[in-house]
């Protein structure tokens, strides 16, 4: 018996040595290379390695083609090889969700908003990588949204920015100043729909433009989901007030088709010269520029308009992720790092020419702000930023909220007329069965 | 004892085949792997499914037990009451289309004409093809802006045409024409209409096998007694393919019930959760919001109404087959 119980742990040692080995000397050489990484380059691996990168098709192709070139350049100067897959932002949170219950899936996951609060207990601990590559400089918004009871659960890495594109040609014609306020921006989208090219939103289910337009419409009358303690008080007369407005504006200024459009329908639509004006990030900016060059000159961009209860926009990072049950962590964290890495990052602002945002102060000097006076704009967008659940913390449950649209649904059912009081009364009660 | 000893005791194998020999041991063997498969594929799935339902499951955790926790704030829920009515109003009313269709077709096809085969492979063609490759493509024709359908509208008005001694206006300004997933009744409509589409070829063919099965001299003997078209449907045609029918409509009712594709592709429930259905709410709330025991109490709540919609064809094909 004893010889057998001595036997036991010898074999055994001898069967997880090996294991430990390949384990133990990667990670020396993770530490060895992360050392070099600092230096600007990739740690090199010894043996075929592969992860699996997870993230959104964007609405501007050259980022999705800078992505697809870093992860080959990564692949080069490590051998890791990288899968990019890239879906549906309407489809990564079912994978996600479906990833994390099976314990099977992408390495990595591009996490959006406040994600990282949804998916906490299937995503590593991002501690040393977030003060490594964030520091203190983050925005404290961003931060807000990865770090969850403490914990950072991704490294957020930039922000979509959003701002109102407008046919700059027809407001010269119609007489029409850009509008600072939400009463200017009814009378000029009046103008508009008056000369058939009306303001164009949804207001249907889809994640982004829906809530973009609709959460600061909310805000910047005095309304919001929950105070600062967290407590739902959506039912409030600024509540009342913004739906009122919302039914003027878009009886008198919008086209009534948005009720059904997705995230692509208003881009389509400002392409297509069917409406004047649209809440967007800089993609159809970005698209006129590079295939329709006349349109492009003829557009220009204004920030959301300003209510009773101020000016605001929506702003959640993108923030990649190393899921728990990823075998391949060390790889993951180095691949995170390279897209981060000073030059990668500053490629992929200048491809997305104005799209997207850094998440430090650093990145509001770069030159991509001053090559085209048409995208400025869209880097003061952090100084409007509100993210769901605003004035309360970033959590769980407000990304629930905004999953089930409530707030989107608030807006749809006010332009189809129904009571604003009845309609916050509804609101008030399904905020409250998420939050409570 | 040496007697004893002597006996053969019979082999592994002899015990084998005698006890295989014994039908009631045969017909289990036999039925062991089906009851293998239901269990690893049906059962399991399904008693993880109540227990889910049961807890605060959230995507990542193991969920503690609350009871009907989950319940209780479905019902207290608009949007859930909301989608359990879209359901059943979404159910019955294409089940209903399909059946009057797809009877209708069924008779146009069962007579004999040129084509007759290639006519009836062709109808099949919405039921092959993938749903949601179809749906794509009736998302484009819905589209608010680019609808082909408003379009035509668009290019009819334009005509300055007289319809009913009304001149139609040539310019509609922003106005492109009908919402058809914009407006809340419309988009019902228009879901149900692409659900219809899909499913018509379904019911089409299954009625005109059960058409084929009746014997040809009852309608001589109808045609001879000086029955009309109408009666000899009624009269001989629908009580033979009732039993068919019967089966047909049930089964439909259970797929259309748990339809999930259309609407997550045409509208995601919107607008304003108009078109939100169980399937696409127990989809939203799980896999959506990460509430995994909200999103498995959802989905369960149609089980007690498919279910009885199941014992009640249990029901009617042991009394057709007692009669």
């Amino acid at each position: 018996m004893k010889k057998t119980e001595q036997h036991q742990p010898a074999q055994k040692r001898s069967s997880v040595t090996r294991r430990d080995f390949v384990k133990k000397t990667t990670a020396v050489g993770a530490v060895v290379a992360a050392g070099a990484f600092l230096g600007g380059k990739p740690p090199a691996y010894a043996q075929s390695r592969k992860l699996h990168y997870l993230q959104w098709s964007s609405f501007i192709p050259d980022a999705d083609t800078e992505i697809r070139r870093q992860a080959e350049e990564f692949t080069k100067a490590t051998g890791v090889e990288v899968t990019v897959e890239m879906i549906n932002q309407n489809d990564m949170t079912p994978r996600i969700t479906a990833a994390i219950e099976s314990g099977k899936g992408a390495d990595v996951m591009l996490l959006i908003n406040n994600q990282p609060h949804l998916f906490a207990n299937g995503l590593d601990d991002h501690g040393s990588l977030m003060g490594e590559l964030a520091g203190g400089d983050i925005y404290d918004w961003a931060n807000g949204a990865v770090v969850v009871d403490g914990v950072a659960r991704a490294v957020p890495l930039f922000n979509i920015g959003n701002a109102i594109v407008y046919r700059k040609d027809v407001f010269d014609e119609l007489g029409l100043a850009a509008p600072n306020t939400w009463d200017e921006y009814l009378a000029v989208g009046t103008a508009l729909k008056n000369a058939n090219l009306p303001v164009g939103q949804t207001l249907g289910h889809t994640f982004g433009d829906a809530p973009s337009f609709a959460y600061p419409l909310l805000w910047s009358f005095g309304g919001m989901e929950v105070d600062e303690s967290g407590k739902v008080v959506v039912d409030s007369p600024e509540t009342h007030q913004a739906l009122a407005f919302c039914k003027e504006f878009w009886e008198a200024a919008c086209d009534p088709g948005g009720l059904a459009w997705d995230d692509t329908s208003n881009n389509r639509a400002f392409l297509g010269q069917t409406i004047g004006a649209t809440l967007n990030g800089a993609s159809i900016y970005f698209v006129a520029r590079r295939k329709f060059p006349d349109l492009a000159d003829k557009l220009a961009h204004v920030n959301n308009p300003e209510g009773p209860g101020g000016r605001y926009h929506v702003i959640g990072p993108r923030s990649p992720a190393i899921m728990s049950y990823s075998e391949e962590k060390d790889a993951a964290a180095d691949f995170i790092r390279f897209m981060f890495q000073d030059d990668n990052f500053s490629q992929f602002i200048s491809v997305n020419s104005g799209y997207v945002q850094g998440l430090t102060p650093k990145w509001e000097s770069h030159p991509v702000w001053s090559s085209d006076p048409a995208l400025g704009i869209f880097s003061t967008n952090a100084k409007y930023g509100r993210s769901y659940g605003h004035a309360g913390p970033w959590n769980r449950a407000s990304g629930e909220a905004a999953e089930k649209y409530i707030v989107v649904d608030m807006f749809a059912r006010a332009v189809q007329g129904e009571d604003p009081k009845a309609i916050a009364a509804w609101a008030q009660k399904e905020l409250e069965n998420v939050y409570n | 004892m040496q007697t004893q000893q002597t006996a053969p005791e019979p082999s592994l194998r002899e015990r084998l085949v005698t006890a295989l020999e014994n039908q009631r041991v045969l017909g289990y063997v036999l039925m062991a792997p089906a009851l293998l498969l239901i269990l690893i594929f049906i059962a399991y799935p399904f008693v993880l499914g109540v227990w889910m339902s049961l807890t605060d499951k959230i995507v990542g955790t193991s969920g503690t037990f609350i009871g009907l926790g989950n319940y209780d704030k479905l019902f207290a829920s608009d949007i859930f009451l909301t989608a359990a009515w879209n359901t059943v109003f979404f159910t019955t009313i294409a089940t209903i289309f399909k059946a009057v269709l797809g009877m209708w077709l069924a008779v146009l096809l069962n007579r004999k004409f040129r084509f007759a085969n290639i006519t009836r492979a062709t109808v099949l063609l919405p039921f092959i093809v993938p749903t949601v490759l179809s749906t794509l493509a009736w998302l484009w024709m819905f589209d608010a802006t680019f609808s082909v359908f408003n379009w035509t509208l668009r290019w009819l008005w334009q005509m300055e045409i007289g319809i009913f001694g009304l001149v139609l206006k040539e310019n509609w300004g922003f106005f492109r024409g009908p919402l058809w997933l914009g407006d809340p009744s419309l988009a019902m409509a228009s879901v149900i209409l692409v659900n219809v589409w899909r499913g018509l070829p379904f019911f089409a063919i299954s009625f005109l096998a059960g058409l084929q099965t009746i014997p040809p001299d009852l309608y001589d003997a109808a045609d001879i007694d000086g029955a009309s078209g109408w009666k000899k449907f009624w009269h001989v045609t629908l009580p033979l393919i009732k039993p068919v029918a019967i089966v047909v409509i049930v089964f439909s009712i259970v797929v259309t019930f748990a339809d999930f594709q259309l609407v997550y592709i045409l509208t995601r429930g919107g607008p304003n959760n108009e078109t939100h259905l169980l399937a696409t709410l127990a989809y939203q709330l799980g896999m959506g919001s990460g509430n995994i025991g909200q999103g498995a109490a959802v989905a369960l709540f149609m089980l007690p109404i498919l279910a009885f919609v199941i014992i009640f064809q249990l029901w009617y094909l042991r009394r057709e087959g007692v009669r």
